[in-house]
């Protein structure tokens, strides 16, 4: 029989090979972006001159990129490369996945290493079903890169051969609660995303608002505008912590089965527990005067980053019960 | 667009709150405490005690806790021995039970609870009042369509007053509370509907922020009735449930002497698998499980107690926390008589149990004994001449012995943990610093203690049959006993703030309109849509009521049957 293991791993590199051309096509389609702001712009301004209009140099409005897109219908193709190259290493990526849980005869969640693949995966197919729905395709470089750098880190140095596992992950809750974990941080990253982008648009918003000479990164006008991306993080953003909240529950379970309490302010369970503070002060942060735009997006932020030092830092550096990276 | 009466009340700098509620507090003592409270119960006092508790729960990760870790903490201590007693004194080492932690979470919970009660007032009404009045002018709002349709029946009025019925029928069964605005305006009668749904969102939001409130009492009172013991349990033995045979107990202020139900477990067996020599994971234990006979009430049953299943006992949970060897020892002395014979429980230090046990031998000879000694269940001798464990289950069972005599400290009352020997008052007779050999047994050997004092046999337990040493000796296990009897509650409160989250998120609320004019023979129609918080799915739900609407319109008055 085959090594599977090996196999899987041999995946894995190839799914980071095609996602790091994805990342570059998604770069590419960034800084096409930006020309096709301006052409659209060209085009509008030709329009309106056609029209016997006067032709004022309308600045983009803030929300400009509807309007924009409806107008000239740009299409992105370095975009739709990159999609088509996420999709493909997509594939090999959940192979690599499925070939470690065949391997390993249980779920592919069980220690850090495969943590991180599922984990991966999950954001990934998250990203890709999201933007059947909505075009958030200009996430692309940051969905690929930190995947990347997420599964290269994982492959690199968090590698562990298969072994059984121990006593206390043999149970329904390792199915429930790690999965649930891994797809609310999915839906937390795009969020994160979002929020970030959200603090560019709006600093360029303001800086067109004044008139600035150099308002921003162009590919910018070619997004929703602030408010709006606000809206779609927050989105995103409430459905994490709602799947972070249940796997907050569901880990309390398995704890009391496991280690004889619901909760011990073990170190895992703590951060998990900061995290779903940080989300619930955006979540006010959203609704509160004063707070709403970019303080809250600035607590988006903070929170997924919270949620990745939950997922590296902790792990690796921090001792407590769950220590199931498998290094030692 | 202002709140009105049936928009659920917010603390006022929430975004749709009424700003000019943020008065300037009046002189005077009740008009500060009036204005501290409202501080208090902002939302933005809510945001920053949120984030001070997220900051202030870092630290508990960083440095060992009293709760989660005595060891680690004692070892902390040991290791910093100067900066300790500042850090404990800051309650560094306690974390969350410290006053700096409680205080947060008590105010935080102090200022939900002022928010919520005015809200949930203020909600009741809300559920009762009827949904405001059409606006003048639905063509101001965002979401907004509109539709004629021409009449070939004279009445035109009736045919408007009947359009908005239909859409009265159509919104009522959509789950909207409806209620009907007709009115005499400038250029005539308009008929309308104003519709509102979504009253679940506040009423999911309240459930989530009591719940928490129930989660936190319920875990803070849970605590006081709640008791968690361990023992240790050698294979063979029996464990009473009783005060008295715990080797500790941690018990809530409300737990009485008398609070544990009478019932005895025996330990007849334990079984674990070893992962096979050579693999991947060589000599990792897995699969334990501890095969009990239970006594309650006069009755018998059998069960067993594994990781991840604890056994339900009387209200009591029974858990497997660890486990390891207990090699039976006999010690005879001079004369030949038994002076010492027991199955003692020894320290697992490391992945194959190389384990470590002492043995005080208090009477029946000349002097006391301390024995301190090394179990090694596959033996292995390293380069140095020192022995090892190389595998965790018993292959090539060994134990190491060293003797020592003199006063074992224990008549004069102090309590002594069985697990140390403190050895600065004996006289060591055998091992390194002595010129006698460390004694040496395998299971059914027996050596002569120095200077004629007696014989020390390490005993085979295996049955009758064996043919290796695979049972030679006894494990035993150190369970924990656990009742409490809040857990199931905090986990009911859990699961409501679950469900409340989902209904406060994902609820839509929202007004609709449908308004109705006749103009030059024909009805106007006019739909409209209000967002009442978050709600991205409000354009598709108007452009619905529209084409709904006409539907129902164009249908027959009543159902016939078609030929
Ligand atoms: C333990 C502390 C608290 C936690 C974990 C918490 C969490 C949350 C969460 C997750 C939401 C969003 C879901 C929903 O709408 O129900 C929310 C909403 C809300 N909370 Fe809290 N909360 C806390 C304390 C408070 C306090 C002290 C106040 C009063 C100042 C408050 C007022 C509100 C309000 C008004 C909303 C609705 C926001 C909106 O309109 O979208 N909460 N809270």
């Amino acid at each position: 029989m085959p090594d599977l293991d090996s196999l899987s791993i041999l995946f894995i590199w190839t799914a980071i090979a095609i996602y790091a051309a994805a990342f570059i096509a998604y770069a590419f389609d960034l800084a096409r972006r930006s020309e096709v702001t301006s052409d659209a712009r060209l085009i509008r301004e030709k329009e309106l001159v056609g029209a016997g209009a006067p032709a004022v140099r309308s600045d983009e409005p803030p929300a400009g990129a509807a309007a924009s897109e409806k107008e000239s219908k740009p299409r992105y193709v370095m975009a739709r490369i990159g999609t088509t190259l996420t999709v493909l290493a997509f594939l090999f990526h959940v192979g690599a996945t499925v070939l470690r849980g065949i391997a390993a005869e249980r779920v592919p969640w069980a220690n850090l290493y495969e943590f991180a693949m599922t984990g991966t995966v999950l954001i990934v197919l998250v990203y890709l079903v999201v933007i059947t729905r909505i075009d958030l395709r200009y996430l692309g470089t940051f969905i690929t890169g930190l995947v990347i750098v997420l599964m290269g880190a994982a492959a690199v140095s968090f590698y562990v051969d298969v072994v059984p596992l121990m006593d206390p992950l043999k149970s329904v809750w390792l199915v429930i609660h790690v999965f649930v974990a891994s797809l609310a941080t999915a839906f937390f990253a795009l969020a994160g995303a979002l929020s970030v982008l959200q603090l560019m648009q709006s600093r360029r918003e303001r800086r067109i608002a004044e008139q600035a000479e150099k308002p921003g990164p162009r590919f910018l006008g070619t997004l929703l505008g602030a408010d709006r991306l606000e809206g779609t993080a927050f989105r995103f953003a409430i459905i994490g912590f709602i799947f972070w909240t249940f796997t907050l529950i569901a880990g309390s379970i398995w704890a009391q089965d496991a280690w004889g309490r619901y909760w011990g302010f073990d170190v895992k369970e703590t951060w998990t527990f900061i995290v779903w503070v940080l989300y619930a002060g955006y979540i006010h942060a959203r609704a509160t005067r004063g707070w709403r735009g970019n303080p809250s997006a600035w607590l988006s932020i903070v929170g997924f980053s919270a949620v990745i030092f939950n997922f590296t830092i902790v792990n690796v550096f921090f001792k407590g019960l769950h220590a199931y990276s498998g290094l030692s | 667009m202002k709140p009105d009466a049936s928009d659920p009340l917010r603390p006022s700098d929430h975004v749709d709150g009424d700003a000019g509620a943020i008065a300037q507090p009046r002189l005077g003592f009740v008009g500060w405490l009036r204005w501290g409270w409202r501080q208090l119960t902002s939302m933005r006092t809510a945001i920053i005690l949120l984030l001070v508790l997220a900051i202030a729960a870092i630290p508990g990760s960083i440095f060992p806790q009293r709760m989660a870790d005595p060891n680690g903490v004692t070892q902390w201590e040991r290791n910093n021995p100067d900066l300790f007693p500042i850090l404990d004194a800051l309650d560094l080492f306690d974390v969350y039970l410290s006053p700096w932690f409680s205080a947060i979470y008590l105010l935080l919970f102090t200022s939900l609870v002022g928010c919520v009660i005015p809200r949930i007032k203020h909600h009741v009404k809300a559920l009762r009042a009827k949904p405001p009045r059409t606006p003048a002018r639905l063509s101001r709002l965002e979401d907004h369509r509109e539709a004629v349709r021409t009449i070939d029946e004279a009445d035109a009025e009736a045919e408007a007053s009947r359009t908005i019925d239909v859409a009265h029928k159509q919104l009522g069964a959509l789950g909207y509370r409806v209620q009907r605005y007709d009115a005499n305006g400038r250029s005539g009668r308009t008929y309308s509907v104003s519709a509102e749904r979504g009253y679940w969102r506040e009423t999911g939001n309240l459930l989530f922020h009591l719940a928490l409130v129930g989660v936190l009492i319920t875990v803070g009172v849970g605590g006081s009735f709640a008791y968690t013991g361990q023992r240790v349990v050698v294979e063979g033995q029996t464990f009473v449930n009783t005060l008295l045979d715990y080797e500790s107990m941690n018990r809530g202020r409300f737990v009485s002497d008398d609070a544990l139900s009478p019932y005895a477990m025996t330990l007849d067996s334990f079984d674990v698998t070893y992962q096979e020599y050579g693999s991947a994971a060589s000599g990792q234990a897995g699969d334990f499980s501890a095969n009990v006979t239970v006594r309650e009430n006069g009755e018998t049953r059998e069960g067993s107690v594994r990781v991840n299943h604890p056994l339900p006992i009387a209200g009591d949970k029974i858990y497997l926390l660890g486990n390891g060897y207990a090699p039976t020892i006999t010690v005879r002395n001079a004369d030949g008589d038994v002076v010492y014979s027991n199955s003692v429980p020894f320290l697992p230090q490391d992945n194959n149990l190389t384990s470590l046990g002492v043995i005080k031998v208090t009477d029946g000879m000349p002097e006391q004994l301390g024995i301190a000694a090394f179990f090694y269940p596959t033996a292995a001798k390293l380069e140095t001449g020192a022995y090892a464990s190389a595998y965790g289950d018993l292959a090539a069972p060994l134990l190491t012995l060293d003797v020592y005599e003199g006063d074992l400290g224990i008549d004069d009352g102090t309590p002594r943990s069985v697990y140390v020997l403190d050895t600065e008052e004996l006289t060591k007779l055998t091992g390194r610093t002595t010129d006698v050999e460390s004694i040496e047994l395998q299971p059914g050997e027996t050596a002569d203690l120095p200077g004629g004092r007696g014989t020390i046999t390490f005993e085979d337990e295996s049955p009758a049959a064996a043919t290796d040493y695979s049972e030679s000796v006894k494990r035993f296990v150190s369970l924990q006993i656990h009742h409490d009897e809040s857990a199931v509650w905090v986990l009911v409160f859990a699961l409501l703030a679950l469900a409340g989250l989902m209904l406060a998120l994902f609820v839509p609320r929202r007004r609709m309109w449908v308004k109705a004019v006749v103009a030059g023979g024909e009805v106007r129609l006019e739909y409209a849509g209000l967002a009442r918080g978050e709600d991205p799915t409000l354009a598709a739900a108007v452009d619905d009521l529209a084409t709904g609407h006409a539907r129902l319109l164009d249908a027959p008055p009543s159902p016939q049957p078609r030929k």
